[in-house]
């Protein structure tokens, strides 16, 4: 399965993408914004950091990478597209996910762990986690206080499509479980057609036991098995 | 072709959140502004532009506006002035 991790000038989460899909069985390659071309990828991944030093808005200057142009018509045709941090506001700003992520509430940067309470486990993204599961990953940001308009809010709730809250340890979301700010504790959301994934919390950075946290293993487990499900079904997507 | 100069307001729509302008307010209570009430904080944009007419500079940086310079979730935008540089 092979996953294209893209590479903006100021990404610094992209070789733990790499090691992290690599760890899970799939084939991670390396793309270089400027690069174009996205035939026989199987999914996208676009990596935490500083894109273009997050200068005007965090992802603002990146959406217009040369590469992204490759990356909408992807997303469009169904192909698997994940953001994590940086990335997410990447596809926020490009339109592929809704909203938008502003300065956190406490004009802090937080880098800590955080608590998530997986609230789907039937995404390609999600599959080897439990619904409801609560899940422990670092957080690193300085805009992830996630925005939408009442209408896009009460669509990403009705629709399901909220993947990751911030919860406390008894799994209930509340402010002080809140790291950011964000409406509704909202960590990570799916499109409409639930083929592109945004979240800002990194589990890329929980990985192995001896750094704190396996809870990110399952997110990139479940994205090498939906693949290897869909090849095997005939049903590649995101030609 | 005539080289304007342009003023380009960009600020946080009505009712986002603010927390810069928030922290900014505390500041100024704290110094004794306590009458000093809605901090917002936004951004300007200088730049100039080779247009045609006075109009065409202004619908241009409109459209630079919509497609890169504000965020239309989160933030309004204003061309403050358009003059010839």
């Amino acid at each position: 399965m092979r996953v294209a991790v893209v590479t903006f000038p100021g990404s610094n989460c992209d070789y733990d993408l790499y090691q992290a899909v690599k760890q899970v069985g799939g084939n991670p390659e390396f793309r270089w914004h400027r690069e174009r071309g996205l035939d026989g990828i199987d999914a996208v991944m676009l990596s935490g950091g500083f894109s273009y030093g997050d200068y005007l808005r965090a992802g603002a200057i990146a959406r217009f990478s040369p590469i992204m142009e490759d990356v909408v018509p992807f997303a469009e045709a169904g192909g698997l597209v994940v953001g994590i941090c940086n990335g997410f506001q990447v596809l926020c700003e490009a339109g592929l996910l809704p909203g938008a992520l502003i300065r956190n509430e406490s004009l802090r940067f937080q880098s800590e762990d955080c608590l998530m309470r997986v609230e789907r486990a039937d995404t390609p993204f999600t599959s080897d986690y439990a619904e409801g599961q609560v899940i422990r990953v670092p957080l690193a940001h300085a805009e992830g206080n996630y925005r939408a308009d009442d209408e896009t809010l009460a669509q990403l709730e009705a629709g399901n499509r909220v993947l990751f809250r911030y919860v406390d340890a008894h799994g209930n979301a509340s402010d002080e479980a809140n790291p950011n700010g964000s409406t509704a504790g909202i960590a990570g959301i799916v499109n409409e057609s639930g083929n592109v994934m945004g979240m800002m919390p990194h589990p890329e950075r929980a990985m192995e036991a001896l750094l704190g946290s396996t809870d990110g293993v399952p997110l990139f487990a479940s994205l090498v098995a939906s693949l290897s499900a869909g090849a095997a079904a005939g049903t590649g997507v995101g030609r | 072709m005539t080289r304007y100069r342009l003023e380009i307001r960009v600020t946080p729509r009505p009712g986002i959140l603010d927390p810069q302008g928030k922290a900014i307010h505390h500041a100024l209570h704290s110094l004794g502004w306590e009458a000093v009430d809605d901090v917002r904080v936004g951004k300007a944009i200088h730049l100039e532009l080779d247009a045609p007419s006075e109009d065409a500079a202004r619908a241009e940086a409109t459209t630079m506006c919509e497609k890169l310079l504000a965020n239309p979730v989160t933030e309004n935008f204003e061309i403050d002035r358009v003059e010839p540089a």
